[in-house]
């Protein structure tokens, strides 16, 4: 891989961007970044059905009753500043601090944990309280949008933590550099989506 | 030597991070996730429809906040290519999401008891 930088290729008149970015692991970064398109249409389909759905209660509890915003707000705070740790990791990264780059790894992962935690405990509330997904079509289309979200953040961790294997075990050598920025792509674009959860099913939904 | 080179490329295309526009992009994202929070909480605004336009603004803005800040994207990433795939993506999100809602209330709303009127030789 890392000999690819050699090859032979003398100027040609007609050579596009794209073959000038297959070395640099660029094309890695840019198809990472269409199955993130892709994923956020998967999203799409899901904020679409829960738009459709947002007052079909079928008699069960409708979102005044159900949701606590505080809860909501620790929840959107704990992901944001996730956010930011995974950024510090990238920069902690880029100036080859090996150490610092797994600490900010490890908190973020610690606070993707804490909002995957804090999300199952708002589930746990709601099936108790007999809002569970069979009850109506609208917490059949919460269910589905929020706990996707949730099954995406639960993975960015598994990720996080197979990342810190990789970085224990061969440092920052440039496939790991890689494979980080796609994590934090990744971490981001899930940050992105939950603007759009918090928005739609929370806040306008007690509005 | 050319391991290094061939990261650092990528570093290049993606725009050195730099702390100061995370840390930026941060505390604007924080303050845009707060007031929206605070108006459905709090209830300063009496008409519900306002209250919403101004939640629902706040959201798109603050979704390309982390978009520029966290995400990176701009005209130069790759060659341009992650911007058309965005706004490409975008389109798509809306036609789907839009339609959708647009669509499906109308078909609620004309299915609604009473609110078919009556057209003689309709052909029922």
């Amino acid at each position: 891989m890392e000999t690819a930088v050699v090859r032979a290729d003398p100027p040609v008149f007609y050579q596009t961007e794209d073959e000038g970015h297959a070395q640099s692991g660029g094309g890695t970064l840019l198809g990472f970044w269409i199955y993130l398109m892709s994923d956020a249409l998967i999203f799409a389909t899901l904020f679409a059905t829960f738009g459709v759905l947002s007052s079909s209660f079928a008699g069960g509890p409708n979102p005044h009753e159900i949701f606590d915003l505080r809860v909501v707000a620790v929840n959107t705070a704990v992901l944001l500043v996730s956010a930011l740790t995974c950024g510090l990791s990238m920069i902690a990264m880029q100036s080859n601090k090996l150490r610092a780059t797994q600490i900010w790894l490890i908190v973020t992962a610690l606070l993707g944990i804490t909002f995957v935690s804090i999300e199952l405990h708002e589930f746990r509330d709601l099936i108790v309280d007999g809002a569970t997904p069979q009850r109506s079509a609208y917490l059949s289309a919460f269910f589905t949008l929020v706990s996707t979200h949730g099954l995406h953040v639960s993975f960015g961790v598994i990720w996080i933590g197979v990342m810190l294997f990789q970085l224990m075990q061969r440092g920052l050598h440039a496939e790991n550099r890689r494979r980080l920025l796609c994590l934090s792509m990744f971490w981001h674009f899930l940050d992105v989506i939950w603007i759009g959860v918090f928005t739609f099913v929370y806040l306008l939904g007690v509005l | 030597m050319s391991d290094h080179s061939a990261a650092h490329d990528e570093f290049q295309e993606e725009g050195h991070f730099k702390l100061s526009g995370y840390l930026t992009g941060f505390v604007i994202a924080a303050i845009m996730t707060a007031i929206p929070f605070w108006i459905a909480m709090t209830h300063p605004i009496d008409n519900r429809v306002v209250a919403a336009v101004i939640i629902g603004v706040f959201a798109v803005a603050q979704i390309l906040v982390h978009t520029v800040a966290f995400l990176h994207v701009n005209a130069r990433a790759q060659g341009g290519w992650t911007l058309v795939a965005y706004v490409f993506t975008a389109v798509l999100l809306l036609i789907t999401i839009g339609g959708s809602v647009w669509i499906m209330d109308h078909l609620n709303a004309n299915m609604m008891p009473g609110a078919q009127p009556e057209e003689p030789g309709r052909g029922f």
